[in-house]
């Protein structure tokens, strides 16, 4: 099979898989059956005089025209590997010609929804860098075919021969599915209603009125939550961290299965988050940030949205093993001086136990958070900008906020409340070091040690 | 907020420079388009109705078109730029200091803008964009040709000190 595909994943226009559609427009059929098989059943209960069900029919022409829009969706769409750049076109009408340069690729992804599993097929998803830059999607390939066109991107994307296969990837870490469970039920959005809910239950026999409010709104946050729970664990279920010459490749996914790469030289920023409770089992999250564009669409808003989870739980010793992989030399403790000067528990009561910043050779680190501890860690050569900011009130306290900008679109690493002199001296020291790591480029990590 | 001056007031940035006293003059201009029709609005109302506080409503106009103006002073003043070997500072705000630091390599793009009143002044903005959303480097007030002569300089050394993402 993979003899049949490689030599024509390259110039020559292709075609989707054709059952792309089947899997694009499932839900939609599932949907209107959940719509209309009931209320076809409802109006046959009422003998229609008739003798004609008009409703049916309505039905059949929507499933007709939804499946024929995706038959000519699929009929219009083709791609290819061609002039440096991922071709894709598509549209009957309006007719849209994607060119995604293929050295602006940050990620690719392989995606395989739960249709898509059935049916053996897999989405190729690219992230790429720039203002307005669009996420190319090639849904659906062959579940065969998709790690090749990956393989093919991302060689080409860093520069090698088109047919280079994908370095071999050395497994890092498992995230067993036993303590990915109790750590999601242990976040403080989860207990915190749990708790006002044992109260409330408690407190119905002295005050039944209060108690009941109290039940109902804890429960209806706690169904809230136990839907993030669920989504949460169907996204990093059976979780596993590799690691190829390139960067590190992540698989998840209970019912949609991701295949994620995430490159070495891309990553913007590194977040280190203890949630309250998981500090007592020593767990910590790590997530990781990479170049991309605003981009005001609502289609791409979602893919935007999509943290990119590096460990969904980890003990704390796993998490630094991690992090020494991703970004070598950084130490996410924070040094004895690293915290603003007193004065500033009254401008920042709730956070100012968290607050630290510092900066080393390589990296400036920032923590913050209130009930959550949160560190981001910011490699020099991301630097995009400093700033430092001062307020009213912070002026009052003479302190100031030194704010270090990336190009990633989640985080900036946030040093608040340092003393005004500190803080500009932090600013000026920040951006010199930023502009001397720009001269050495940063040495490739190490190969992977044995044991892990 | 004239407290004793700190390490924020008196910024050691040698060659600050600030905005060309011509835009003080637009943005009085602009200030005085906004607050005097208000202020005739006012009068007229205060000398038509018969209202008893009628004739308090003009003198609270014109104390607030005051500190609009002080304030607008104040941000005119604390305005400055300067232009280092790597990078390009950029200072501003009264009540909300900022001290921007931009690198010239990570400049992405030059905006040059001019709205009417900056037109009919012969005024400038220009603002440098990064990667990163949250950079913010604009500098208003410039008269027209020293911010064609600074956006040309930018883009000069822009490209010669450009890196990656």
């Amino acid at each position: 099979m993979d003899a049949a595909i490689l030599p024509e994943v390259g110039e020559t226009w292709r075609r989707l898989h054709p059952l792309s559609p089947v899997v694009r427009f499932g839900s939609v059929v599932i949907g209107v059956l959940v719509i209309a098989v009931p209320s076809i059943a409802d109006s046959q209960g009422r003998h229609d005089p008739h003798g004609f069900p008009f409703s049916l029919a309505a039905y059949a022409v929507l499933l007709a025209l939804g499946g024929i829009s995706g038959v000519i969706s699929w009929l219009v769409t083709r791609w290819r590997i061609a002039e440096g750049a991922l071709q894709i076109e598509t549209g009957l009408i309006r007719r849209q010609s994607l060119r995604i340069p293929l050295a602006r690729i940050q990620a690719v992804d392989v995606i395989a929804p739960l249709a898509g599993r059935f049916l053996g097929l897999a989405e190729v998803r690219v992230v790429s860098a720039g203002r307005g830059a669009e996420h190319g999607r090639l849904a659906y390939l062959t579940a065969a075919q998709a790690p090749i066109v990956r393989a093919r991107l991302l060689a080409l994307a860093h520069g090698l021969e088109a047919g280079t296969p994908e370095p071999p990837s050395l497994p890092l870490l498992h995230i067993q599915n036993g303590l990915l469970m109790p750590a999601l039920l242990m976040r403080a959005q989860v207990v915190t209603p749990v708790f006002i809910a044992i109260v409330a239950i408690a407190a119905i026999a002295a005050a039944p009125i209060v108690g009941v409010g109290a039940l109902g709104s804890a429960i209806t946050v706690l169904a809230i939550s136990a839907l993030g729970v669920a989504r949460a664990f169907n996204e990093d279920f059976d979780f596993t961290i590799s690691e190829a010459g390139d960067g590190v490749r992540l698989d998840r996914g209970l019912l949609q299965r991701r295949h994620e790469t995430i490159p070495y030289g891309r990553i913007q920023a590194v977040r280190v988050v203890e949630p309250l409770f998981w500090r007592v089992f020593g767990w910590t999250r790590l997530e990781v940030d990479v170049a991309r564009q605003a981009v005001s669409r609502e289609s791409d808003r979602d893919a935007q949205q999509v943290a990119r989870t590096l460990i969904p739980v980890a003990s704390r010793e796993q998490a630094l093993w991690l992090l020494a992989r991703v970004m070598p030399d950084a130490h996410p403790g924070p040094p004895p001086d690293a915290g603003p000067p007193r004065r500033a528990r009254l401008k920042a009561p709730f956070s100012f136990h968290f607050l630290a910043a510092w900066f080393g050779e390589r990296y400036v680190y920032a923590r913050t958070g209130r009930v959550q501890s949160s560190t981001i860690i910011v490699p020099l050569v991301k630097v995009q900008s400093v700033h430092l900011k001062s307020g009213p009130l912070q002026r009052a306290f003479r302190v100031a906020t030194v704010d270090v900008d990336t190009a990633g679109r989640r985080w900036q690493a946030s040093a608040r409340c340092r003393d005004e002199t500190e803080a500009l001296e932090m600013l000026r020291r920040i951006s010199e070091r930023a502009r001397l790591s720009r001269r050495v480029p940063p040495p490739q990590p190490a190969p992977v040690p044995a044991a892990g | 907020m004239t407290t004793a001056a700190t390490a924020l007031d008196t910024l050691d940035t040698p060659n600050l420079r600030r905005l060309s006293p011509r835009f003080w003059v637009a943005r009085q201009c602009q200030i005085a388009l906004f607050w005097g029709p208000v202020l005739i609005v006012a009068l007229v109302v205060a000398f038509v109705t018969r209202v008893p506080a009628a004739p308090l409503v003009p003198v609270v106009i014109v104390l607030m078109a005051i500190v609009a103006w002080l304030v607008e002073r104040g941000r005119f003043r604390s305005w400055g730029y300067a232009e280092r070997e790597d990078d390009l500072i950029v200072v501003r705000g009264l009540l909300f200091r900022r001290v921007s630091v931009v690198p010239y390599g990570r400049m992405q793009f030059i905006d040059v803008t001019a709205g009417p009143i900056d037109r009919a002044f012969g005024l400038a903005t220009v603002q440098l964009h990064t990667a990163a959303a949250a950079s913010d480097a604009r500098i208003p007030g410039l008269v027209r040709v020293d911010a064609d002569a600074l956006r040309d300089r930018l883009a000069t050394v822009g490209e010669a000190k450009a890196t990656g993402l």
